[in-house]
């Protein structure tokens, strides 16, 4: 089974990518991505609760009728969501403040529910939890690194403030390019789609390249 | 009978319905009780900070956060923290808002028993960053040019931006927003002088 659960990584991070494949969650990809550190730490709400919910899904799936799954999940997903954005207003409030409004709605990302049943709910435990962590590692992968894009081209920083999500320890991440004020398009919304669409094309033609040199390959073995 | 037989039934589903809200409203409670008072620390916290930076340290010996007074404003209630020095008020802290480019630009602002303000912050807008977003103090000192105004200096036809003929200076592509803070500050003074014997009494 090892080789099945390194594809279900490579999937979740690269091949299937919650942003750059599947282009779901757009929307709060789209809003929080205008710092690096918005990005990691969206990311990796998304992520609890999207391994959570895949595990609590996957252990009830052959007790939940499929008439009714769909407000089940629901339910599950506003629970969990609920949960966390209390839990971070309680332990990581200055983080809070600064992704508060967003965290309500990863109760609409639909990448969630999409996990949910596209995945746990026709696998097991192990799969799942699985499946969950990478798709949100490659979820939280790509809100950084549009992050860090925007934010060094919108702002001339990486990772401004990291400090509040991860602790002081972690300072030495944040760096500011010095004399360059920015442009400050890259941090309104044009910005964001812009920044998307060449991330998109530039994996496209990365995947293009990749399948014509196998293509070469397996040319070349048969002759 | 098996659970694929029982699971189509009906009855079930109002039944699974129902365990998992119970289940769900179970695990929300205790969510609750467990982070509630961490909560409440942190937005007290939050308050606190943001009182003290209006109000020069050492104004005040009292909790103010306790020594509050409701007032009407048009239709909104405003709260006004009393900061008193051996019972006698001394200043009055509390939040005005005004309309923005977008939203609802929130000030707090601090004022002497004068009728001067002390300090003015803002606190909560969605002005466009890098235009507008000069209001907050981490970014601009503009907002430290409010201290020490009062209603008669200047004079209330210069209680605006430079444009408008006022003295404070507007940023480059953006006036509506210093226009609303100017404006919020200027209402949030006519309302203590027009409150001052329900604040200080």
């Amino acid at each position: 089974m090892s080789e099945s659960y390194g594809k279900l990584f490579k999937d979740g991070l690269w091949e299937n990518n919650v942003v750059f494949s599947q282009m779901l969650a757009l929307c709060p990809t789209m809003a929080v991505t205008t710092s690096g550190t918005n990005g990691l730490g969206m990311g990796l709400a998304t992520t609890a609760v999207l391994v959570v919910s895949n595990i609590l899904v996957s252990m009830i799936r052959h007790t939940v009728s499929s008439q009714v799954r769909i407000p089940v999940f629901v339910v599950l997903i506003a629970t969990l969501v609920t949960i966390v954005d209390m839990a971070m207003n309680a332990w990581l409030h200055e983080l809070y403040k600064v992704l508060g409004l967003f965290i309500a709605l990863i109760v609409v990302n639909c990448a969630i529910l999409g996990r949910a049943e596209a995945f746990a709910v026709k696998n097991g435990f192990v799969a799942s939890t699985i499946d969950g962590l990478a798709m949100g590692l490659g979820f939280t992968g790509a809100l950084t690194f549009i992050g860090l894009i925007r934010e060094f081209l919108g702002s001339g920083t990486l990772f401004a403030q990291a400090s509040n999500l991860l602790g002081p320890s972690f300072a030495f991440l944040e760096m500011k390019l010095p004399g360059y004020g920015g442009a400050l398009l890259m941090i309104l919304p044009p910005g964001g789609f812009a920044i998307l669409g060449f991330l998109l094309a530039g994996k496209r033609v990365m995947e293009r390249r990749i399948d014509e040199r196998a293509a070469q390959k397996a040319e070349l073995a048969a002759a | 009978m098996k659970l694929e037989a029982i699971r189509e039934k009906i009855g079930y589903q109002p039944l699974l319905l129902g365990a998992i809200a119970l289940l769900a409203s179970a695990a929300l409670a205790l969510a609750s009780n467990a982070t509630g008072g961490a909560i409440a620390a942190a937005e007290a916290k939050d308050l606190r900070d943001s009182l003290s930076e209006v109000l020069p340290q050492g104004l005040a010996d009292n909790d103010f956060l306790t020594d509050t007074v409701d007032l009407k404003k048009g239709e909104k209630t405003i709260t006004i923290y009393r900061a008193r020095q051996g019972g006698v008020v001394k200043a009055a802290l509390f939040k005005v808002a005004e309309r923005g480019y977008a939203g609802d630009i929130q000030v707090l602002m601090a004022v002497d028993t004068d009728g001067k303000t002390l300090g003015v912050r803002v606190l909560k807008h969605a002005e466009t960053p890098g235009l507008g977003d000069k209001i907050e103090v981490k970014k601009d000192k503009w907002i430290k040019d409010f201290d020490g105004k009062s209603l008669g200096d200047p004079t209330p036809e210069k209680w605006g931006v430079k444009k408008d003929s006022g003295v404070f200076d507007q940023f480059a592509g953006a006036t509506i927003t210093p226009r609303a803070v100017v404006k919020a500050v200027k209402g949030g003074l006519e309302f203590f002088a027009a409150h001052k014997a329900e604040i200080t009494g």
